[in-house]
């Protein structure tokens, strides 16, 4: 029954939050679906900035990506990628942004949420470049290497990168053009031990945008939401060939619950997944951080719902590594080497 | 007209309200299904998906909303009758917050204990009501011969305000997907997809109504005043204690299965008052009854007015519950 799963060390694409309800849960899908939208008018001729601070773990990826990464002062409280970063002042994130901490870094560009208002006016008035950032779909992961890269004066490489990523998730395309598409639902929260509280992508986000890459067809793609509160009866009615269970690594079951979590799935036993033991876990920063590991992460989503396809060699896989980041803790948590895609449940 | 013949007409009339909501609301929802296939024993109930949606989405919901529903309603009645306050709660006295703590530190940091069948949010929400309960009730008992009501009502708010502060303070903690199944939780959801939590819900459910039998007199008793009461016979100490802690244990159960769903606690007793007037003998079983069908109502709702999507069924309620609550308040008698 082992459900498999693989661990990276690290983050999470979270915040904190001590914000009103509703004004929370509105940032929360704002960030925990969509990506990025290019900087701000009448950047272009700023100067390349040499100290900056990413309050977005999915951006400061891209930092150390395209090359910046030496010129990064501080990052949000939930980066952990690359190992670089662990050792960076921390100045908060999405709803706790520490402008005094950012202020006193003395940065000359601040990467920011987009709904992070308040805190671009202050940048504004500290005289502090920003660079909004904002989840979307897959495409917009290169779009906004790309402008990163173009406001931090490092858009060959950027260039490069993104391009990369591109032909990585063009390379999965291929794989799987010809492969039936499983109808799959992509789960990314539910309560421990029940399906109650159950979360799961909709038909919009790079999520999706992702699963559809890895030749899946999501079976909430009707539904124009990044993220959807799924009942019982919407998950019976849909049916999934295969349900993806993805989180951060550090929001993974723990092993000795993996089982008993696979079993909650079993009141559903009409659904071929189940049925078919083909419900599957992956939990893995690459997947739910849309940063430039994103062609890994839609990887092993192909491996998981294609293993034939996929087999016990990744030699086609993508080869997008951060430049400056080592991988974290490969191997050590299981990050399985090759089909890290997916055991499943037999 | 008898006592007995209004509590029979009471019953039936509510009864048969409760029981055609009951009986419609898994007939209807957002996936269309076969009731011939549901009730065909022939194929495999593992095979077959109308029954699936049926029996294990719908029914085990409604079910849920009905339960729910009555227990927050005379909860609501008991609290009132209590503290002899018109806009008591089953949540004034911290018992739902104090739930949603215990069900929030569960979600927050992915406990997986499961006991019984229930697993950690409910076990952790009823806990957390428990202690709730406890706290408000040492407190309220400390300086007084029995329980002071004044006591009662601001160690209630008191705590709710703590344990909200506390909930906001775990969520400091929360990742983003965790945050917005909390806040998702607090607006309530009865879709529990399994008998087991109602199974186990059951004995709770049971003493807490058969306590609300007893107190219904007392509670008539009670409305005179502490003074009146206790000169008519009633011991208003053991009286007291009872309704707190039956009215309690009500409600944490209803919120460990349903979440701190509003406004059912208050806008059905005084309803259900206007229509049968103040006697406690008709007012709790006609509360219990219509609370069902009402919230039963609002969740049928809440699953098929935006299908595929679903609103939070404690949107429904308050959006049908405030502005008719306002109608009540303003309307002629």
């Amino acid at each position: 029954m082992a459900a498999d799963s693989k661990t990276v060390k690290p983050g999470r694409t979270a915040g904190r939050t001590i914000a009103p309800l509703c004004a929370a849960l509105a940032l929360v899908f704002a960030v925990r679906s969509a990506a990025p939208q290019a900087g701000l008018p009448g950047v272009r001729h700023a100067p390349r900035p040499s100290r900056i601070t990413s309050l977005v773990p999915a951006a400061t990826e891209m930092l150390f990506a395209v090359g910046a990464g030496a010129r990064v002062v501080a990052v949000s409280s939930y980066d952990h990628y690359p190992a670089e970063v662990t050792t960076l002042p921390r100045v908060g994130a999405l709803i706790d942004p520490n402008v005094e901490r950012i202020l006193a870094l003395k940065p000359d560009l601040v990467i920011i949420y987009a709904s992070q208002t308040d805190l671009k006016q202050q940048l504004g008035r500290a005289g502090i470049a920003v660079f909004e950032y904002r989840h979307a779909g897959l495409a917009d992961v290169t779009d906004t290497i790309r402008a990163i890269g173009a406001r931090t004066g490092d858009a060959g490489p950027a260039n490069a990168v993104a391009s990369r990523i591109e032909r990585d998730l063009e390379a999965i395309r291929a794989r799987v053009r010809v492969q039936p598409k499983p109808r799959t639902l992509l789960v990314f929260g539910r309560e421990p031990g029940s399906l109650r509280g159950l979360y799961a992508s909709g038909g919009v986000g790079f999520l999706s945008d992702m699963l559809e890459t890895a030749g899946g067809a999501n079976v909430l793609a009707a539904v124009k939401l990044q993220a959807v509160q799924a009942s019982t009866e919407q998950v019976l009615a849909a049916r999934p060939d295969v349900i993806l269970e993805t989180r951060a690594a550090d929001e993974a079951f723990p092993v000795a619950q993996r089982g008993a979590e696979l079993d909650a799935w079993k009141v559903l036993a009409s659904v071929p997944a189940v049925r078919n033991g083909r419900v599957i876990f992956l939990f893995d920063d690459r997947i739910v951080v849309p940063g430039p590991r994103v062609a890994e992460g839609t990887l092993l989503m192909a491996k998981a719902l294609h293993p034939d396809v996929f087999g016990a060699t990744d030699a086609a896989g993508p080869t997008t590594q951060p430049r400056s980041g080592r991988r974290v803790d490969a191997g050590a948590d299981g990050i399985l080497p090759a089909a890290a895609g997916a055991e499943r449940e037999q | 007209m008898t006592l007995q013949h209004r509590f029979v007409r009471t019953v039936l009339g509510f009864g048969a309200i409760a029981a055609v909501t009951i009986v419609v609301s898994p007939l209807v929802g957002p996936t269309s299904i076969n009731l011939r296939r549901v009730f065909d024993w022939s194929i495999p109930f593992s095979d077959n998906t109308d029954a699936q949606i049926f029996f294990v989405a719908r029914l085990p919901r409604t079910l849920s909303g009905a339960i729910v529903g009555a227990l927050f309603a005379s909860a609501g009645v008991v609290f009132q009758g209590l503290l002899r306050n018109p806009l008591a709660t089953p949540f004034t006295l911290g018992v739902s917050t104090g739930a949603a703590l215990g069900a929030i530190l569960a979600l927050t940091f992915g406990w997986s204990i499961t006991i019984a069948g229930i697993s950690a949010v409910p076990l952790a929400a009823f806990v957390g009501s428990l202690a709730a309960v406890g706290i408000v009730y040492a407190l309220a008992q400390a300086r007084h011969r029995g329980l002071s009501t004044t006591v009662l009502l601001l160690a209630g708010v008191t705590m709710n305000a703590f344990f909200s502060a506390m909930i906001l303070f775990v969520q400091y903690f929360a990742s983003f997907t965790d945050v917005a199944r909390t806040l998702r939780w607090l607006m309530g959801n009865l879709d529990v997809s399994s008998y087991e939590p109602l199974v186990t819900a059951l004995p709770g459910l049971v003493i807490a109504f058969a306590m609300f039998a007893w107190l219904a007199r007392p509670l008539n008793l009670l409305s005179l005043g502490p003074d009146s009461a206790e000169s008519r016979g009633l011991d208003v100490a053991r009286a007291q204690r009872a309704a707190f802690l039956s009215a309690s244990l009500a409600t944490g159960a209803a919120v460990s299965i349903g979440g701190p769903i509003g406004f059912v606690g208050i806008i059905i007793p005084h309803l259900v008052r206007l229509l049968v007037g103040p006697d406690h003998r008709l007012v709790l079983p006609a509360a219990a009854l219509f609370g069902a069908a009402f919230l039963v109502a609002c969740d049928l709702v809440a699953r098929t007015i935006l299908a595929p999507i679903e609103v939070p069924v404690g949107v429904i309620t308050a959006v049908i519950g405030g502005p008719f609550f306002l109608w009540l308040l303003i309307r002629k008698p």
